[in-house]
């Protein structure tokens, strides 16, 4: 236990960490929006999976770190149009298309690979990138400032988001029609077009996340999210639908992930106790919820399609 | 009859569209869609083992969807198949590691119940968590799912490794072959057909009954329909909601000690991932139940078509080298045309009314098609689980 509290080893755990919570991140924060319009996307495992095949694919065939990270944002855009179309236009429930899209992706991404790829190759991997002077901070300056493009835009869009939904029109129009869509619809907010333009927002950003997810490993393989997406969802109900809130959960989420992998790498616990320790994030999430589910409260008309009569 | 009609052609629109979507995905892919197609329809149903083979990959999502059925009858989603199996098939693991020399007739009652119980306590706990904390049913059976697949790999790499595996260090994260007393008797010879078959067929029947001719499955349905009549009737919404959880977990449970009880394998193994151990057959149970109209019996039928899909997949990746993960691709493109096909059947009700080809009667159900009589294949009394799920 011991060897885990060195500073080396205490900056290397906070730099991986920041590095895991990337994906997180980037999904919830678009979930975040998308949920704060009403409308609940359980997709985003799926979306996450098939963009980062399709990311790894570009990468893999040209070499292209910046052609892949767009590769992934277009195909979440395309499931995002997708599951508009399903939930906006068709008003169908959101929680089981959201399962379909899951399902479709997950068996897409890993039809794909197998036909296209065959075996997991490893591919080029986003190269960090040093912020001057501030990278030089000794022990903050390797965890916070050498990090990959990404992982600074993903904490860059936190203040983005937040002042798209609290400062501008567009926020205010998605914020109302997902608190109270007949009151908006009745001030000529139009709520189809505002959620689709969430749902559109949501899905490139799940799209992004994956990108983010498989340019940072360098490698794929079928199913390589592991259920990431939902934690996702789960975790824009952990941050009370704040950007803020989401980060602190995606840092969470990150640094246990981090911590049980150091633990692991140094011995200190056994090969089935880090599946134990892996647990650990779940449960928090479960008792999170239990603690916050009278306290704050969901965008009024999450999941309700709406209709005018 | 009009309206039936146009229940009946959801289901096998969806089919159609599945159908076109794998021909294209074929011919994307450079195999010929007839050969494919014949090929996956062989490997389902070519001769009497692949029949039961079909049959013995359908049992899970009997289950798992019978079990969805309950739950959404009770207006409440369970998304926590996977980890419902998975619960299952661990407790049923244990009692058959405690009493491994009990005869088969004690031994196979208690492995099933075993199941029953573990699954029924992964119900339940999102269930009283929703009941009683109003934390979202969908949210924390899906933490559920992640919590319970490390459970799984820590027990199968630790406390329940197959003791030879430690010896040989290999560790691959199994079980010791359970004793032959613990499994399901096979009924046909010379095929894979156990006795796990008529017990998911049953379960679905049991399923069936009790939500229409119990008055437990009045309370749930009358819960699911609407939870405020229901307590102004003096109901108690709170136990209804944890039980039909409960309830839908302990059936996806069976179908953990079946995976394990009727496997060739004659243990338990996983390869990491929930997948490894279900199959993904707590998500496929899902497609299965909606395919199957929500309807605990027609849910039969619609597994026995994803088991189809299953084997036949497999076939595909055997004769075409098309990888068998199509068939999963094809399952999301169902659910996603099922769900959305649901308000596009109450348009085409309505313009139909509208256009007076329906008389008042008709008329007023269209109003509110989730709440109409069921019918095979609709999905016209799905629960709007959007009244509840708004909360946390």
């Amino acid at each position: 236990m011991s060897d885990f509290f060195t500073l080396s080893v205490l900056v290397a755990t906070a730099a991986s960490g920041i590095r895991l919570a990337t994906p997180y991140l980037l999904a919830s924060l678009g979930e975040t929006v998308g949920q704060r319009s009403g409308v609940l996307n359980l997709g985003v495992d799926g979306v996450m999976l098939l963009s980062a095949f399709f990311s790894y694919w570009v990468v893999l065939k040209t070499g292209n770190l910046w052609l892949a990270v767009l590769v992934g944002v277009a195909v979440g855009l395309v499931m995002g149009l997708l599951y508009g179309f399903i939930t906006v236009v068709l008003n169908a429930t959101q929680g089981i298309s959201g399962i379909g899209i899951y399902i479709f992706g997950l068996g897409l991404s890993d039809l794909l690979f197998r036909r296209q790829v065959g075996t997991p190759k490893p591919v080029r991997r986003l190269p960090d990138v040093d912020i001057p002077v501030l990278s030089d901070i000794p022990h903050l300056g390797p965890a916070l400032f050498q990090r990959n493009l990404l992982t600074y835009l993903a904490f860059l869009l936190i203040p983005t988001t937040m002042f798209l939904l609290g400062r501008t029109t567009f926020g205010l129009n998605i914020r109302s029609v997902g608190e109270n869509p007949s009151a908006a619809d009745s001030l000529g907010v139009s709520v189809r077009r505002t959620r689709f333009a969430a749902i559109l927002i949501a899905n490139s950003m799940a799209g992004l996340a994956g990108a983010a997810l498989v340019l940072q490993l360098g490698i794929f393989q079928p199913n390589l999210t592991q259920g990431m997406g939902f934690i996702a969802v789960a975790l824009v109900y952990f941050g009370a639908w704040r950007p803020i809130g989401v980060m602190c959960g995606a840092l969470l989420y990150g640094l246990v992930n981090a911590t049980v992998l150091q633990w692991k790498a140094l011995g200190i616990i056994p090969v089935n106790g880090s599946d134990l320790a892996a647990m650990a994030p779940a449960v928090l999430t479960i008792l999170a919820l239990v603690v916050l589910a009278r306290r704050v409260s969901a965008p009024a008309a999450l999941t309700r399609p709406f209709s005018r009569h | 009859m009009l309206k039936s009609l146009i229940g009946a052609l959801v289901p096998l629109l969806a089919a159609v569209v599945a159908l076109a979507f794998g021909a294209t995905m074929l011919l994307a892919l450079g195999a010929s869609p007839v050969e494919g197609f014949s090929a996956m329809f062989d490997g389902a149903f070519g001769s009497g083992s692949r029949i039961a083979a079909t049959a013995v990959k359908a049992t899970p999502l009997i289950l798992v969807g019978a079990g969805i059925t309950i739950a959404f009858r009770a207006n409440v989603i369970n998304i926590g198949g996977e980890s419902q199996i998975i619960a299952g098939a661990l407790l049923s693991t244990v009692v058959a590691l405690s009493f491994p020399d009990l005869p088969t007739i004690l031994l196979v009652p208690a492995v099933l119940l075993a199941g029953l119980v573990g699954g029924g306590i992964l119900g339940a706990i999102p269930g009283a968590l929703k009941a009683y904390a109003s934390v979202n049913e969908i949210l924390s059976t899906i933490m559920l799912n992640l919590v319970m697949v490390q459970f799984m790999n820590y027990l199968l790499r630790g406390p329940l490794i197959d003791p030879y595996e430690m010896e040989a260090g290999t560790r691959i994260p199994q079980t010791q072959r359970l004793s032959d007393n613990a499994m399901l008797p096979n009924l046909v010879d010379g095929t894979r057909l156990h006795l796990g078959v008529p017990v998911a067929i049953l379960a679905a029947v049991g399923a069936y009954l009790l939500l229409w001719r119990t008055p437990t499955g009045f309370r749930l349905r009358a819960v699911g329909h609407s939870a405020d009549a229901a307590r102004a009737s003096g109901m108690n919404v709170k136990r209804n909601i944890t039980l039909a959880l409960a309830l839908s977990g302990s059936l996806a449970g069976i179908a953990g000690a079946i995976l394990v009880f009727g496997s060739e394998g004659q243990r338990m193994v996983t390869d990491g991932s929930a997948a490894g151990f279900t199959g993904s057959a707590g998500f496929n149970g899902i497609v299965a139940a909606l395919f199957g109209g929500l309807h605990p019996i027609w849910t039969i039928p619609s597994a026995m078509l994803f088991g189809a899909l299953l084997t036949g997949a497999t076939q595909l990746q055997r004769v075409l080298q098309v990888p068998a993960a199509l068939a999963v691709a094809l399952n999301g493109i169902i659910v996603i045309f099922v769900v959305s096909s649901t308000p596009v059947r109450g348009w085409i009700q309505r313009s139909l009314s509208e256009a007076g080809l329906f008389n008042r009667h008709n008329d007023t159900k269209t109003e509110n098609p989730r709440h109409s009589r069921s019918e095979p294949g609709g999905l016209s009394d799905m629960p709007d689980p959007s009244e509840e799920s708004g909360n946390v």
